[in-house]
């Protein structure tokens, strides 16, 4: 399926760049002023508690929302100028649970690979070959309100790679989830990007999540991106054991708080459907 | 080849086939709809109750009375195309609630993200409303052959009715999803489709004629889009009807309005996930 993204290219040239990026709402700043570059090839994590900004920098990203300053770049192309060939070269897992429970597997695919226009003659094999990789096979089938909570995240992420999409965006991709179940999804992440070279980009407020899976992290918190770098670097730098440590050295905070009465909410509903 | 055209090898053939592609995707959305009431169609069935009543019962009734200045159709007949563009006004106008719904589950946002214009992704939905009202078209045709109303059984009257019909869902559930776009959350939609249906469908022709109702009613009935879609539906519809503003100008006003519909929100539709 996947050619390997990172493989054969001569200069290197970010895969995903956020320039001064900004959203306000109203008088209330999300996101402020943020800068950081991934390499292709890159799994790049932004860390922080529910409220930081990081679903508002995806948003921005994958060209949902307008930003209000500042601007990004995926793939070379502008976020804001060339919205569409941005979201030609991206795959997308939002936070929600977004299969569609009404439908099969099979469908869910289908229904996307019409979006994106991949041709009739490829269309079965491209989604069997994408339920095999992520371990599906059996249940084409079956109707996802059937499925375990790590199924539905499999079948999402199925979904976002049908177009082999060279840039994946993952937000909260383990919420919700148990130990065991988090762990085959990390092992599917890191295949995608050790085999294939797909740069991504996953947010997460679970340290362990990002010591596991990303070679790079950015600490966000309150709308800004206070540290960047190597998970190891960042420990070596505020001179602590944990990554956890690391994020109080930063910030000033522990992660477990932060977050509004809306980022509760969903966080929790989310968690109650994969349960 | 540029990198993202090896990453992409589609992105090509999208550009080539762009019309093709465009069709594509709004089918695709719409087969989505289809797809899910296949898996579970209890929705066509309650979706039966209201017309039915409307037709047996209410129709009935009124047609004893012989008061409504109906020409030469019976009240049934000129009823019974006024009943179909209701019910399919009634499922159109809460069509918002779908994608509020979506967007709540966090499918929207990626078909958002996907490279599939705006206004594709408008029109399937439209569609797909167009689909679920083929169904009531159905129903009203059964229950019209039960109690023997004097519909035109040509071929080409029948797929003027359906043609017309998905029409009529189009532009209320664009309509709905205009709303949706705005309101954003499912209780306030909920409401705002409860105050809309009864006036519109009041101010319209499609239980009683335009002739019967005060100046200002008349005035409101004109502009509504409803009163086109009925008087297009009655006119293919019913043996012995005739159109009272001309079908091409039903077909011009009703597609006018559509395209200025879809147009909005297409608009519009990124701001619900916003």
């Amino acid at each position: 399926m996947y050619k390997n993204q990172a493989a054969g290219e001569g200069a290197v040239r970010p895969a995903l760049e956020a320039v001064h990026l900004t959203r306000r709402f109203g008088s209330f700043t999300a996101v402020d002023a943020i800068s950081f570059s991934v390499l292709p090839g890159t799994i790049f994590g932004l860390l922080g508690p529910n409220g930081a900004g990081k679903s508002t920098t995806i948003k921005m990203l994958t060209t949902l929302l307008l930003p209000t300053a500042g601007t990004g770049r995926v793939n070379g192309f502008d976020i804001v100028r060339q919205s569409v060939d941005v979201r030609r070269v991206i795959g997308y897992v939002p936070q929600m649970v977004s299969a569609d429970g009404n439908l099969t597997a099979f469908e869910n695919l289908l229904i996307f690979a019409k979006l994106y226009g991949i041709p009739r003659a490829e269309r079965r094999e491209r989604i069997m070959e994408v339920l095999a990789f992520m371990g599906l096979s059996d249940m084409a089938g079956v109707l996802v309100r059937k499925f375990s909570g790590g199924m539905i995240r499999r079948l999402e992420i199925a979904q976002s790679i049908l177009h082999l999409p060279p840039v994946l965006f993952l937000d909260e991709p383990t919420v919700g989830l148990d130990p065991v179940v988090r762990r085959s999804v990390w092992d599917h992440i890191f295949t995608l990007n050790t085999e294939f070279g797909v740069t991504i980009l996953l947010t997460t407020h679970y340290m362990e999540e990002a010591e596991e899976l990303c070679q790079q992290v950015a600490i966000m918190h309150q709308g800004r991106v206070v540290t960047l770098g190597a998970p190891a670097d960042l420990k070596a730098t505020a001179g602590v054991t944990t990554l956890d440590e690391a994020f109080a050295h930063f910030t000033g905070s522990s992660i477990q708080e932060g977050g509004t009465y809306r980022d509760a909410a969903r966080a929790r509903r989310t968690a109650r459907r994969l349960g | 080849m540029t990198p993202h055209e090896r990453a992409v090898p589609h992105a090509a053939w999208v550009r080539s086939h762009y019309l093709t592609g465009f069709v594509y995707q709004c089918l695709a959305i719409a087969e989505a709809d289809v797809r899910k009431l296949r898996h579970d169609p209890t929705e066509l069935v309650t979706r039966a109750v209201q017309p039915t009543l409307w037709l047996l019962v209410f129709g009935q009734v009124m047609g004893r009375l012989r008061e409504v200045p109906t020409g030469s159709l019976s009240y049934r007949d000129f009823m019974a195309p006024g009943i179909l563009a209701q019910s399919v006004l009634f499922i159109s106008i809460f069509y918002g609630i779908s994608i509020i719904w979506e967007r709540d589950m966090g499918i929207l946002q990626k078909f958002i993200a996907s490279p599939a214009p705006r206004v594709a992704l408008v029109l399937g939905k439209a569609l797909a409303a167009g689909v679920r009202g083929l169904t009531q078209a159905v129903i009203i045709y059964f229950l019209a052959l039960v109690i023997g109303i004097n519909v035109r059984m040509g071929i080409m009257s029948i797929l003027g009715v359906l043609l017309s019909t998905i029409l009529g869902a189009a532009i209320f559930s664009t309509f709905s999803m205009i709303v949706a776009c705005l309101v954003k959350t499912r209780e306030r939609m909920m409401g705002i489709g409860q105050v809309l249906t009864m006036p519109l469908f009041f101010a319209s022709n499609a239980i009683y004629p335009l002739a019967l109702m005060p100046a200002w009613l008349q005035a409101i009935a004109k502009i509504n889009p409803l009163s086109y879609q009925v008087d297009l539906l009655r006119a293919l519809m019913i043996e012995g009807s005739q159109s009272a503003f001309g079908i091409g100008v039903d077909l011009t006003v009703q597609l006018a309005v559509l395209a200025a519909l879809i147009g909005l929100a297409a608009r519009l539709y990124p701001r619900i996930v916003a």
